[in-house]
């Protein structure tokens, strides 16, 4: 099968918050740069990111600053946040928000003119700068403005299948043109792989449909350790009803903004659970409030719980949550300026992912840099609302810095033509029209994972995921589909299964060895935060197969544990 | 119960011509007309071609004309027991309901970028007052379905540049520290004259952005000003409204 060739010092693969602001970074340096994504500019899963940025600017509570944020960010990760990226993303966060002003964002305004902020589960003060629920959407039209003016090279519709390393440094990567149908050979210096995270292996979750963990495959691949892929997050409200919108986000600024969750009974259940922060504990809390709620039988009809917002008034919720409104009346016909909302927990981001050098974003391999959701390191074992964001802005800026640095000092390497041929051959050879449909096996895995990898876990349930998740991959090899390579969905799903399947495995193996609960990561049966895991799950490939270890949290300096309130174990 | 959902089909690298293909599919409480193509397209036929991401109606990716109208399929229930579903026809043809909109990108650059007064340092201030006519325009998903039921862009014979680019300028003329003012070349360069302001593209606008109504209008009677009256303008200028 023929090929195009590309080349560029850096080949960024994403285009959602962290890729283009990696890409802007690279280009201004000096290093010629390809952005490749699988879906078209302008449309990558950040759109979707509504309540807002997390950065202490302190122009609401005059009292906030970084090491607050700091403390918010270390705490509520369950203390498995890397201190050097924490300190990094809090200090550096408000700088990127200034700079996308810069760039022409128009955030929502306080009385005196500037940025406004509004509250958000766990931060102690009002810290998350927005555009009214739709601050993804102006994070990536503004970045997406800026790249469309730049001389850079945008490749969109591309899905990346391969990256191609040579003697321990990275070579290239080959992609498939879905529009085009064509294979496509990138060679590059650097690479950043910023494509986001894995929702979708899950039945209900609020992401799109490009986050099937292809990045963290890739670098799996490739020969790079994942980190923390038993932290999932489970947002506390995704849509329950009607069934298309089920998971469908309901954004944490209608808590923040004053909204109440209530059970069938109509208690609110949140002051049993949580007396002080109520509706704004964090996410893992509000989680299995709700989740708990739901099973011992006061959910709603729709297997959900209350959500209401009615009494902040018609005008306030029209400008403070006009997406929201939106969403509720088109999805489910439902006022919510009159009406309450029903919801219920939604796999909503992956903590977990690349492990990567906290200082320059680097992986394991030389001149690979990872960053945004598909890296692990600043979330630990729960993500603050808001600090994704921040996350993907602070740290594509510095992959784009490193990775041009890298690429200043490297030299194209060849990539071996029998690679090539061999890649090119694992994807052409799910054309085949005998081979099993992927779909509903993709649909096994994710109902496994839904059933075993939920909110509640144990050591049966895992196991149990396990075999099928093995016996699901070893299906997969017989699987295939008709038709051409161009825009062939059926193709795409024979991909993104393979990766699919690589990462479930990853993600329970990782998930039966943390005996213990902490964070987003609960079992029942080792309910109890344990002082012997304070420290990440590694998953290396050892010859094709996954391979756990162990490293400890590295220890906070002194200037910085003096911010945080000592961790305590009962 | 079934629905009936007919789908157009046609690979312009195969196929002389299109032609709707009728598909049977489970119908559920609250199917979105995306719900049906995708079931299509995981069970029935996997080569179908369909292009979507957040089936939440916040991306723009799923744009179509459903029964002849312009909607996102993630945002449109199933009401009844059969559906037509189209590819955008203002668009050329990747393959079944797949179009290539490039072009837009192409356009989108031709739109001169935000450029800030040289006067702002510190800490910006805007009122929130002025920043929310600009925000209404943000609100775009970039679905393209405006660009499909205007009828100048479906002829392809003019350089009108399309309602989604048009307010694509006015949010940034209208952002309040901007320096710029993108109404004339809008009028000589991106053939706003060819709009006759039928509002069609408001109507199907998902986002429900007045785009005739707060952006059209608004440049093109700037751009009259500025062609014709520069003296009103100057006083515009000095008064600081732009
Ligand atoms: C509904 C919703 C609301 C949210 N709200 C907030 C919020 O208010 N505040 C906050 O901080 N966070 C929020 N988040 C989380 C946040 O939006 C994401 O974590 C963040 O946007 C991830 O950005 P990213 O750049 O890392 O990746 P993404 O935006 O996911 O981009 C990934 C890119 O990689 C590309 N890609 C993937 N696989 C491949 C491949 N194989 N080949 C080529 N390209 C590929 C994709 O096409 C895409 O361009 C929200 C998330 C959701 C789902
Ligand atoms: S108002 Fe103008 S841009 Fe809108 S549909 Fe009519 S002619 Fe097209
Ligand atoms: S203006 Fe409305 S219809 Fe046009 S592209 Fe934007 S969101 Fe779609
Ligand atoms: S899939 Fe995103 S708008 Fe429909």
């Amino acid at each position: 099968m023929d090929y195009e060739r590309v080349e560029s010092d850096v080949l960024v693969l994403g285009a959602g918050g962290a890729g283009l602001r990696a890409a802007l970074e690279a280009r201004e340096r000096g290093a010629s740069v390809i952005v490749v994504s699988k879906s078209l500019l302008g449309k990558a899963h950040t759109v979707m990111a509504e309540g807002g940025i997390a950065a202490s600017v302190a122009n609401v509570d005059s009292k906030d600053n970084w090491k607050v944020h700091f403390s918010d960010t270390i705490v509520e990760g369950a203390y498995l946040g890397d201190w050097e990226m924490v300190e990094m993303l809090v200090k550096e966060a408000p700088e990127r928000v200034y700079e996308l002003e810069r760039f022409g964002a128009l955030f929502d305004r306080t009385p005196d003119g500037k940025i406004m902020q509004r509250a958000f589960g766990a931060h102690t003060y009002r810290r998350l700068c927005h555009v009214g629920d739709k601050t993804g959407l102006e994070i990536i039209r503004t970045l997406e403005d800026r790249i469309l003016h730049m001389d850079v090279k945008v490749m969109d519709e591309v899905v990346v299948t391969k990256i191609f390393t040579e003697k321990g440094s990275v070579s290239g990567a080959l992609g498939l043109s879905i529009r085009e149908g064509k294979f496509i050979v990138f060679s590059c210096k650097s690479l950043i792989i910023a494509t986001g995270g894995a929702g979708r292996l899950f039945l209900v979750t609020s992401n799109s449909w490009e986050t099937n963990g292809d990045g963290m495959s890739l670098a799996y691949m490739a020969g790079i350790p994942l980190q923390d892929m038993e932290m999932v997050q489970f947002h506390p409200t995704g849509m329950v009803h009607p069934s298309d919108a089920k998971g469908i986000l309901v954004t944490e600024s209608v808590r923040g903004e004053g909204g109440i969750l209530l059970n069938s009974k109509g208690e609110r259940f949140m002051l049993k659970y949580s007396p002080e922060r109520k509706e704004l504990d964090a996410r893992d809390v509000v989680a299995r409030a709700i989740h708990k709620e739901i099973t011992e039988g006061r959910g709603t009809k729709h297997g959900g719980v209350y959500l209401d917002i009615s009494h902040m008034g018609r005008a306030f919720i029209l400008k403070k949550l006009p997406g929201m409104y939106d969403q509720f009346m088109s999805f489910a016909g439902i006022d919510i300026t009159k009406d309450m909302m029903e919801v219920a927990p939604t796999v909503h981001y992956f903590m977990g992912g690349i492990k990567v050098d906290p200082s320059t974003s680097a992986t394991s391999v030389d001149g690979i840099f990872a960053s945004g959701e598909v890296a692990a390191g600043v979330h630990g074992a729960n993500r603050l609302g808001g600090n994704s964001l921040a996350d993907i802005l602070v740290f594509g800026k510095r992959a784009g810095k490193y990775a041009a640095e890298y690429a200043h000092k490297a030299a194209h390497k060849t990539i071996n033509n029998s690679d090539i041929i061999d890649s090119i051959g694992d994807v052409t050879k799910y054309l085949n029209q005998k081979g099993e449909n992927p779909n509903p096996l993709m649909d096994r895995l994710r109902k496994e994972m839904s059933t075993h990898m939920g909110i509640i876990r144990d050591e049966d349930g895992l196991k149990t995921a396990l075999h099928n998740i093995r016996e699901i991959r070893s299906k997969a090899a017989y699987i295939g589909v008709s038709g051409t390579p161009k825009f062939n969905q059926g193709l795409i799903s024979c991909i993104e299964l393979a990766n699919m399947s690589v990462l479930a495995e990853c993600m329970v193996l990782s998930a039966l060895e943390r005996k213990e609960s902490r964070g987003a990561h609960t079992r029942s049966d080792y309910p109890s935060k344990s002082r012997a895991f304070k420290g990440h799950m590694i998953c290396g490939n050892k010859n094709g197969k996954p391979v756990l270890s162990f490293e400890p949290v590295r220890p906070m300096p002194a200037r910085l544990a003096r911010l945080v309130k000592e961790e305590v174990y009962v | 119960m079934n629905v009936c959902i007919k789908i157009f089909r046609h690979d312009p690298a195969s196929d002389e011509q299109g032609r709707f293909v009728e598909y049977d599919v489970p119908f559920e409480e609250g199917m979105s007309v995306l719900d049906a193509v995708n079931y299509v397209s995981n069970y029935i036929d996997t080569s179908l071609s369909v292009r979507w991401n957040c089936k939440a109606a916040r991306c723009g990716s799923c744009a179509a004309e459903i029964d002849n109208i312009p909607k996102l399929m993630c945002k449109t229930k199933i009401t009844s027991d059969s559906v037509t579903v189209g590819p955008m026809r203002a668009f050329p043809l990747v393959k079944d309901l797949v179009t290539d909109i490039t072009s837009n990108y192409d356009k989108l650059r031709s739109i001169k970028p935000f450029t800030p007064g040289k006067a702002q340092s510190g800490v910006w201030r805007m009122n929130e007052d002025d920043v929310v006519r600009s925000q209404e325009f943000r609100k775009c998903i970039e679905c393209y379905l405006c660009m499909d039921v205007c009828h100048v862009m479906r002829l392809h014979n003019t350089n009108y540049v399309g309602p989604r680019h048009v307010i694509k300028a006015a949010s940034i003329d209208m952002h309040p520290l901007d320096s710029l003012d993108r109404s004339v070349e809008l009028k000589e360069k991106h053939g706003l004259g060819y709009c006759n302001v039928t509002k069609c593209c408001q109507d199907v606008c998902p986002e429900k952005i007045q785009i005739t109504d707060n952006a059209i209008i608004p440049e093109k009677e700037r751009a009259a000003d500025a062609i014709y009256d520069p003296i009103i303008r100057l006083i515009r200028k000095i008064r600081g409204v732009k």
